[in-house]
């Protein structure tokens, strides 16, 4: 089987021994779902429903490249990956102070370019790098260095300000020294000093807005035109489509126009008002289907960096699903995530798919090891 | 030893990463389901909440007002009806330039320098989605002009408001009323859901009492809008009922002759059929008009209707309390018949004046040498005071009271008519309240030929001679004759309401008291002997004429001496024809003088309006022409 005489078929074979079907069915289910969601919430428009379809044919090759990279070699890119991003960071925290006000986006000649969106894959692969080399569970020591990988990108983000992407990017990193065999007593003391935490971030920490946001979750009502507005309108979206829904294309709130966001952070109210409780249930179905398959695809792994790297991008997505749909119900302050794969946006497609892409990679790897390297 | 350890841990990591992602799997399924949790309150559990709240955001729902009804006399002539008018109106935030706007606008249709002065100035005032008019009463042609060029008026509107128009003027304007804008007070009273899209209710008159009829049911257009409020398409719509019409029981003829003959005094005139207490007119002069107040009256008309010293305003027929004098005699005659006080046959002796015995206090007659030998028939048509002050002194305040009261003298008739007096049935209990008083004989005495505390309205008057016409069958007087809910149906009458009729222990004495009213127009010594010359009809009728104010006992009344505001009221009651009756009329004029000379005649001709034939009226010309000559001819025309 050497490379001289592969033949088409064989290489195809290999190709899709490389990649995991099961994963890629449930991934073309959701978003063909979500396609379908966001061609009615954005009202039916042709240009934004042709960029959507630009974004997934990236974030698909994005993914089909990423499955083919070894997590040696991941593993080898991560500090350099982290360093460029923390670099990047920096200097769009630079660029704000110079007058520009909130920054998130570096511009590279026509190209704009969020370096925090790249914090979510360098994070955990920082962290899960560093823990490879290390004997596991860590020691306090370890978890100390690692909470300090994640804390410095993170504060680097919240001070942009992007709480949402930072609180991403945090929990990214978390989920590595979680999977790690961060000690259940060392956990729940992390709980605790959260929970005092918590009030005294609320009061010193916050902004007015993001404040409000907290406050809005409690009594979305009293404000119905300002602050509450986004959750009053989603959750109206949500609750009046019943269990069966309005019908696809007839959500009121949306067609309407009552419902701000809607092809992006809050398309999840568009999917509740149209496709009722049992589209819910589905559409939930299928995520906890992928986020099972993506922790099983990391137990399989067949080192340290490649099961760490693929329980947190499992969990992490799990993360975006429950902060967006706890948000949009309702339950959950406002915070910019978007619903994963689903919500209109190129680059957080793209980051997910690259994730998705390197968790497939992570199965091949146990399968033919020589194969891959020889590839190198 | 280093190397074996690290073995061992491979494997432990393993396991550790396993048990770790099996317990991540454990916390995704519980926290999604805590999200799906949540999903089902919203969804599930209040589901129908939600949906209302959906509905109100995307459903709004414009009322459409219904077309108000119209009000027509008992032969359809009009009386009331909507106009369509366009109006040229803008909202303040429509506008980007408001003063190019008014510029161009000026240019292409008659606006004055008064309409922009007065629209700015609203447009100040007005809350910012409130449209303001600029001009009122285009005509088609202008409409067209505007909507050729409305692009160029960004902001500006032509709509088209019904407005509710009286073609006669001031004539039965007490009677109509109005409709004005909607104010704070009213709308306390409506059901706001029915006046979502009205701009106009009834204030008074007609319009006001028949409010509920002639406004009809609001109906509404439901569409579908967006988050901006631009309608999107029209879900639902309910057409709305327009009001009823209304035929009053007035006869135009007769009400325009009514107050053409009071124009030249204050003063009021109320006919009624006596059969069935339709009221055949009602006229207070001086009258206004009722179209001033559709659209808000300006300060200085309301001013100048308010500071008028003759009270336009004031519906005299229905609110004005007068001492009706002698008109109540007839009534009071009945009265002391039925309670054996008096009787047909027994005359009393009648000097000048009347005294109580023991009190050395005169009470007058207008005649000074006194009737003499005075029976009850000679006691109406003279007039005799002594005769009644007698009979009302004899009976006492109580028992006289209770009989006025049967005729409804103090009492409101309960016309369809808001606003309504009751003017003043005096009693001892009533002026120990109001004045705290005790009530003296003499006080009786006065009453007797209606004057002292005793007060009535023009129309009280009218019911009283009306009920005394048909021997006591009593009916309530009313306006609305009969509705018309749809053009395509027919008119439904309203059935008279019937009331206790006054029982009098003998029913010759109604002839006896009647026969001395005949006698009042048609005998050779009745007070209103010369209004009773040449009819073509036979009828009954009673003079009065009522003190304003009280002369001094060693005085004599003298008109010139006295300032017209205190000279005597002119009253004349009447009703014809004596058989059979068909109109029962009252009729007062503000202190014109004595009943002969000037209620009299008016009454006379108002008889003659409503009984005489077309031909009778052209024949009874013809004669007037004759013996007034040539010269005269250009004023009989009215």
């Amino acid at each position: 089987m050497g490379t001289k005489n592969t033949t088409f078929t064989s290489l195809f074979h290999r190709w899709l021994s490389s990649i995991d079907l099961v994963l890629i069915v449930s991934l073309i289910l959701l978003i063909a779902l979500g396609t379908a969601i966001l061609f009615s919430a954005t009202g039916e428009n042709e240009a934004m429903m042709n960029n959507h379809t630009i974004h997934l044919i990236l974030a698909t090759s994005v993914m089909l490249t990423a499955s083919q990279i070894p997590s040696e070699m991941l593993n080898r890119w991560s500090v350099w990956i982290y360093i460029i991003g923390i670099v990047l960071l920096v200097l769009v925290l630079v660029q704000g102070s110079m007058g520009k006000g909130a920054q998130r986006w570096i511009e590279l000649g026509s190209l704009r370019f969020q370096p925090s969106e790249v914090m979510k894959l360098a994070v955990p692969m920082m962290v899960a790098s560093y823990f490879s080399k290390k004997n596991l569970p860590p020691r306090f020591k370890d978890v100390f260095i690692a909470s300090l990988l994640v804390l410095v990108p993170m504060l680097l983000i919240v001070k942009q300000p992007d709480l949402g992407t930072a609180l991403l990017v945090g929990t990214a990193g978390f989920f590595v020294i979680y999977f790690a065999g961060l000690p259940w007593k060392w956990l729940a003391a992390t709980a605790v000093s959260a929970m005092i935490a918590a009030p005294l971030i609320f009061y010193f920490g916050m902004h007015d807005y993001q404040r409000q946001r907290v406050l809005t979750l409690f009594n979305p009502e009293a404000d119905r035109l300002g602050s509450g507005y986004h959750i009053y309108q989603s959750t109206i979206a949500i609750g009046s489509g019943g269990v069966y829904g309005k019908g696809w294309l007839n959500g009121d709130q949306s067609r309407l126009d009552f419902l701000p966001e809607r092809h992006t952070d809050f398309i999840f109210a568009v999917f509740g008002e149209e496709f009722g409780l049992l589209g819910n249930i589905i559409l939930f179905g299928l995520y906890v289907f992928i986020i099972w398959r993506g922790l099983y695809l990391a137990t399989k792994g067949n080192d340290t960096f490649a099961r760490l790297l693929g329980g947190s991008l499992s969990l992490t997505f799990f993360i975006y699903l429950l902060v967006n749909t706890g948000m949009v119900s309702g339950v959950l302050p406002v915070v910019g995530v978007p619903l994963p794969l689903i919500s209109y946006g190129g680059t957080s497609l793209v980051t997910l798919m690259a994730a998705f892409g390197f968790l497939m990679g992570m199965k091949r790897r146990k399968k033919g090891y020589g194969e891959s390297s020889s590839i190198q | 030893m280093e190397k074996r350890v690290t073995i061992k841990s491979e494997r432990e990591e393993h396991r550790l990463f396993r048990s770790r992602a099996i317990i991540a799997a454990i916390f995704v399924f519980v926290a999604l389901s805590l999200v799906i949790v949540r999903l089902i309150y919203l969804q599930v559990t209040n589901y129908e909440y939600y949906t209302i709240l959906s509905k109100e955001n995307y459903q709004k729902r414009t009322p459409i007002p219904p077309v108000r009804g119209l009000i027509y006399d008992r032969n359809g002539a009009l009386l009331a009806d909507n106009h369509v008018e366009y109006v040229l109106a803008a909202k303040r935030d429509d506008v980007k330039d408001m003063d190019g706007t008014i510029q161009r606008l000026m240019q292409l249709l008659p606006i004055t320098p008064q309409d922009v002065i007065k629209f700015k100035q609203k447009l100040r005032v007005n809350s910012r989605f409130q449209p303001v008019v600029l001009r009122k009463n285009l005509t088609e042609k202008e409409v067209a002009t505007f909507s050729a060029n409305s692009l160029r008026f960004d902001g500006f509107k032509v709509t088209v408001r019904m407005q509710r128009n009286y073609p006669l003027g001031s004539v039965a304007g007490h009677l109509l009323g109005y409709v004005g804008r909607i104010d704070k007070k009213d709308l306390e009273k409506i059901d706001k859901e029915e006046y979502k899209g009205s701009t106009h209710i009834g204030k008074t008159g007609i319009e006001k009492y028949y409010e509920k009829r002639l406004h009809g049911k609001a109906g509404y257009e439901l569409t579908e809008v967006d988050a901006h409020g631009k309608p999107q398409v029209k879900l639902d719509d309910k057409a709305p009922i327009a009001g009823e019409d209304l035929y009053l029981s007035i006869d135009l003829e007769l009400q325009i002759k009514a107050e053409e003959l009071l124009r030249e005094h204050n003063g009021a005139m109320v006919a009624i059929d006596p059969r069935n207490g339709e009221v055949l007119a009602m006229a207070s002069m001086p009258a206004y008009d009722p179209n001033l107040f559709v659209n808000g009256i300006s300060y200085a008309n309301y001013n100048a209707l308010r500071d008028n010293p003759d009270r336009p305003l004031y519906n005299r027929a229905l609110q004005g309390s007068y001492p009706p004098g002698s008109t109540i005699k007839p009534m009071a005659a009945l009265v002391g018949l039925s309670a054996g006080v008096v009787t047909p046959s027994r005359s009393i002796y009648a000097k000048g004046f009347f005294q109580i015995p023991g009190n050395k206090h005169r009470f007058r007659c207008w005649k000074k040498a006194g009737h003499g030998h005075i029976s009850l028939n000679r006691a109406i048509y003279q007039s005799c005071d002594v005769y009644f002050y007698d009979l009302a002194f004899r009976m006492g305040i109580k028992r006289y009271a209770k009989g006025m009261n049967k005729f409804g003298f103090g009492l409101k008739t309960g016309i369809d008519l808001p606003s309504e007096r009751s003017a003043l049935m005096p009693t001892a209990e009533w002026k120990r309240k109001r004045f705290d008083k005790f009530w003296y004989p003499g006080d009786t005495v006065n009453t007797g030929i209606g004057q002292g505390y005793f007060t009535a309205t023009p129309l009280q008057l009218a019911h009283a001679v009306a009920t005394l016409s048909t021997h006591g069958r009593k009916v309530r007087p009313h306006i609305l004759r009969a509705t018309r809910v749809s053009r395509n149906l027919p008119e439904k009458l309203v059935t008279p309401e019937q009331l206790p009729s006054i029982g009098v222990t003998k029913l010759r004495y109604w002839d006896d008291v009647i026969r001395g009213m005949v006698n009042v127009v048609h005998g050779a010594h009745g007070t209103g002997r010369r209004s009773g010359a040449g009819a073509k009809y036979r009828f009954a009728g009673k003079t009065g004429t009522a003190q304003v104010f009280g002369i001094a006992q060693n005085k004599t009344y003298n008109a010139s001496k006295l300032k017209k505001k205190l000279h005597d009221h002119s009253l004349f009651v009447a009703f014809a024809p004596v058989k059979n009756p068909r109109i029962a009329l009252a009729v007062i004029a503000e202190n014109a003088g004595g009943g002969s000379k000037v209620a009299a005649p008016i009454a006379r001709q108002l008889l003659d309006t409503y009984l005489l034939t077309d031909k009778q009226k052209e024949e009874a010309l013809e004669a007037k022409k004759k013996t007034a000559g040539i010269k005269k001819e250009t004023d009989n025309g009215h």
